[in-house]
């Protein structure tokens, strides 16, 4: 069931009408468990022995980590006249490594079914290519949103070995968490210690939760259908034909898959987000007006926030402060120097997490090379801090509108460059084709009526510049004033509601659906 | 209306249910109204998905009711066997309309009336399989909601098409926003008639011509699911106590092999059915296909439907108690007016022909581009 289906849509709608009206507040999670495996099983019925795998095993073993712990920790209270300092130390070291024996068995499990599943056909491929040999595939299933699925699920295990969660003791429960349906599409990547202060509770109506997820479901669906999924027909012509789209076609491309991949991407989120506040359900937000962002940094604070963090917790800081880390911290500043060494465990641990990031979000090597180009520019706007610092005293620049703006564009501009790598799906095209820019000047061509060539007329461009535009002035409402612009509309109800019909009519007669189109999937869905 | 109302407040619940129903009704409003004017019109040029959906104003009773595609309704004269015999009879026909769109339209039909005769034409028995979404529309669309439509539509879908895209054309056509034409907002909320009881009237005419030879087919046997529909048809017909006649128009392209000719008429004398192909009577019903098409032969022009209609109409009386409806007043003064709209029709087409010597508000020449 694709987000943009009818079936989806209808399946949701009465979900929700008989989350409300029929089924007890108490027993509602309950609903949501049933919702859930049914959109999986859907999809596709053999999902569901993947999902059930990946839930069981981080269930049993998490509850065994917190058994253990607790009684572990029970017998040192009760016998600590018996313990010193050293035998405590001790005591607390086994126990350590048993939580960590679970911890690594949970994660073996996990993550080997999601590096079996997505990256072994990557594996066969690269293989092949080292060996100059043909190499037959493997017909393998990727489960939907197994990415998502199990970084909640290693998340949750994680925490449980840190003791910073507890464990969920019922099974089905830890299954919603697992298979909440709205968030399987394409995220977000939600930890269990946020999700579950919601998903379990007793619900009520309440008018100003149906409302903002109303609203919010169908402005996703407006990004997706009318912006997106109209633009994507030209991307794929300009994309698939590149010797004949070269120089500023390319500059054409990057705008165009900057709007398309964001309201693509968000267009999804608002509808995951938008469902489960629906139900009464608070899911983490995932994106934080990224194209307002002044640096690469920022950029990346701002877009897939919950992915982000997820490998700054799980990966950036556990690497960071390992005991070989922090060995080789040492090693570095004695023999490299202070302003050196410091940087050597950051940078490998930067390094380390934009090579899974690229990873992660495809088995191809495009993915990998656009991971460790993340890497590198970031490495680099770092190092040259003191350089702008310096610059930014001389001639006192920092802080003016125009410059902010200029920050703004450049770093729009240097990501969307970035993204090109995803575009074009192959790292040696995609370095010709960037260059290209730089060494065919046909900027006329885009003004000869070629761009009506691409599968998009003039309608198209007028609603999707229209389209743009509105995204545009909705973001900036809440760049300028600090607050959702359905904060303001809510407070007029009237206006809410004539909002809602607008944005669903224009969705309906401008969208990008049904014959004559191609229904496209969402990007992240891949994932 | 943010200001003195606590959301808890009576007020402003009444003022968030009145809001939310305005809503809903602006916008089940506005769903119809875009419906409505995105939907295809068939008024110029492609009249024929208007068709079907004409029949349903129809206030006379007919005892005669042609099935089939364009061999019908364009070769036929409903207002000549009136005239002539006194037969009051409606074409259900659509472009390419295949068996099991009759054969519903059929059954769509007795919901309203039982006609004495059924005359199908057998040229669509040779699609076995959907053959195009465009020409499904133009036949689907136009029939009101019942179970016959729900199964023509299931039994007629090609790749792609769904059923939700019948029940809601909005989400079918939506994208003609971008094409919209000046009878897209003329048409909106009412159409013109474009035929006289299912006659699609043209006057100009285009001699005959040389038809490419028939192409070797590697199977002569008509489909299994078209065949079976026509025993449908027939068994239909019997339990509502309905002549069925089978015929082929007396147009030579596409071009009817002998093979499924032969095959018609088996099954004709297994059902006990009469099958006439009347290819082989062009000459007795008079047909001169130098003046009698209008579009080198594939169709017949207003002159040829007349003799058609003449001479199918002298079988019809001659075979079948048929009601002589001139002597019913009720009856007669609606042919009248049927009579009156066809006879300006062809005034019509022929004051175009003799001024441009070509009709340039129907036909390919009225398509709006």
């Amino acid at each position: 069931m694709l987000f943009t289906s009818l079936p989806f849509v209808i399946f949701t709608a009465v979900l929700i009408a008989v989350y409300y009206l029929l089924v007890p507040r108490n027993e509602r999670w309950g609903l949501l468990l049933i919702a859930s495996l049914a959109f999986y099983f859907f999809a596709d019925p053999r999902y569901l022995l993947f999902i059930g795998v990946t839930a069981l095993t981080a269930y049993v073993l998490a509850i065994i980590t917190e058994d253990y712990n607790a009684k572990r920790k029970a017998y040192l209270k009760a016998n600590k006249e018996n313990f010193d300092s050293d035998s405590k130390k001790k005591y607390k070291a086994v126990t350590a490594r048993v939580s960590r024996l679970m911890l690594v068995l949970a994660l073996l499990i996990n993550l080997g079914i999601l590096a079996a599943t997505k990256y072994t056909n990557f594996v066969i491929e690269t293989i092949g290519a080292i060996r100059n040999q043909e190499v037959n595939f493997v017909n393998v299933i990727i489960p939907m949103g197994i990415s998502f699925y199990t970084f909640q699920t290693v998340s949750y295990s994680i925490d449980i070995s840190r003791g910073t969660i507890k464990a969920q003791r019922s099974f089905w429960k830890f299954l919603l968490f697992v298979s909440f349906f709205p968030q399987l599409v394409q995220g977000p990547i939600s930890r269990y210690g946020d999700l579950s202060q919601t998903l379990y509770e007793p619900k009520r109506f309440e008018l100003r939760n149906v409302s903002y997820g109303f609203i919010r479901i169908l402005w996703g669906y407006f990004k997706k259908l009318v912006i997106a999924d109209r633009l994507v027909i030209g991307l794929k012509t300009l994309t698939e034909t590149p010797d004949e789209y070269r120089g500023a076609y390319v500059f054409v491309v990057m705008m165009l898959y900057a709007a398309q991949l964001y309201c693509d991407f968000t267009g999804g989120i608002d509808i995951t987000i938008g469902i489960a506040q629906m139900l009464g359900i608070t899911v983490k937000e995932n994106f934080d007006l990224p194209y307002f962002s002044k640096n690469i940094k920022e950029y990346w604070n701002r877009w897939h926030i919950t992915m982000g963090t997820w490998f700054t917790d799980y990966i950036f800081y556990p690497l960071s402060v390992s005991p070989t880390m922090l060995k080789l911290s040492k090693w570095s500043r004695q023999h490299l120097g202070n302003a050196i060494g410091k940087r050597v465990t950051v940078y490998i641990s930067c390094f380390c997490v934009w090579l899974a990031t690229g990873i992660w979000h495809g088995a191809a090597w495009h993915f990998v090379v656009w991971g460790l180009m993340n890497f590198v520019v970031i490495m680099a706007s770092q190092e040259l801090e003191p350089l702008y610092a310096k610059f930014h005293n001389k001639f006192g620049f920092k802080g003016r509108k125009w410059y902010s703006a200029f920050e703004i564009l450049r770093t729009f501009l240097l990501m969307s460059s970035l993204k090109l790598f995803d575009c074009y799906r192959d790292v040696g095209m995609t370095f010709r084709m960037f260059g290209s820019m730089f060494t065919t000047f046909n900027i006329g061509k885009l003004f000869n009526g070629s761009l009506l060539e691409i599968g998009l007329t003039r309608g198209d461009y007028t609603v999707a510049v229209i389209a743009v535009v509105i995204v545009f002035l909705v973001s900036l409402y809440k760049k300028l004033r600090g607050r959702d612009v359905r904060e303001m509309l809510f407070e007029r109800y009237h206006l809410f509601v004539l909002c809602c019909v607008v944005l669903f009519l224009a969705t309906m007669v401008f969208g990008a659906y049904g014959m004559g189109y191609d229904a496209s999937q969402f990007i992240y869905n891949q994932f | 209306m943010k200001k003195s109302w606590s959301h808890e407040s009576k007020e402003y619940k009444i003022y968030v249910v009145l809001c939310l129903i305005l809503g809903l009704a602006i916008a089940a409003a506005g769903l119809y109204a875009l419906q409505k004017l995105l939907v295809p019109k068939y008024m110029r040029g492609v009249v024929e998905g208007s068709m079907i959906a004409e029949y349903y104003e129809s206030e006379v009773p007919h005892e005669v009711l042609f099935l089939g595609d364009c061999e019908v309704y364009e070769n036929i004269s409903t207002v000549a066997l009136y005239r002539d015999y006194g037969i009051s009879s409606y074409i259900r026909g659509s472009a390419q309309q295949l068996t099991w769109q009759s054969y519903y339209l059929l059954e769509d039909t007795l919901r309203y009336e039982t006609p004495e005769v059924v005359v199908f034409n057998v040229l669509a028995l040779k699609y076995g399989e959907p053959q195009s979404e465009s020409y499904n529309r133009m036949t689907l669309d136009g029939m009101r909601w019942s179970r016959s439509k729900w199964d023509a539509i299931n039994a007629s879908m090609t790749e792609g098409e769904h059923m939700a895209d019948y029940l809601f054309p909005l989400l079918r056509y939506h994208s003609r926003w971008d094409e919209l034409r000046s009878t897209d907002f003329e048409y909106a909320f009412s159409r013109d008639r474009v035929t006289v009881n299912g006659y699609y009237m043209r006057c100009d005419i285009s001699p005959e011509g040389e038809f490419p030879a028939p192409m070797p087919l590697a199977d002569y046997t008509l489909p299994e699911t078209s065949m079976d529909y026509l025993t449908r048809m027939v068994e239909l017909c019997r339990e509502n106590d309905i002549e069925l006649i089978l015929i082929k128009a007396p147009t030579l392209y596409p071009y009817w092999y002998e093979e499924w000719d032969a095959q018609v008429r088996a099954f004709a004398q297994e059902y006990n059915v009469p099958y006439i192909n009347y290819i082989n009577l062009r000459d007795n019903i008079g047909l001169d296909m130098s003046v009698d098409t209008y579009d080198a032969g594939l169709h017949l022009n207003l002159t040829g439907a007349e003799k058609f209609a003449d001479y199918i109409g002298q079988y019809l009386v001659n075979h079948y108690e048929l009601t002589d409806f001139r002597d019913v007043a009720d009856v007669a003064r609606a042919w009248e007016d049927d009579i009156l709209f066809y006879d300006e029709l062809r005034d019509a087409q022929n004051a175009e022909l003799a001024e441009y010597g070509e009709l340039r508000s129907w036909g390919a020449n009225a398509i709006e581009n």
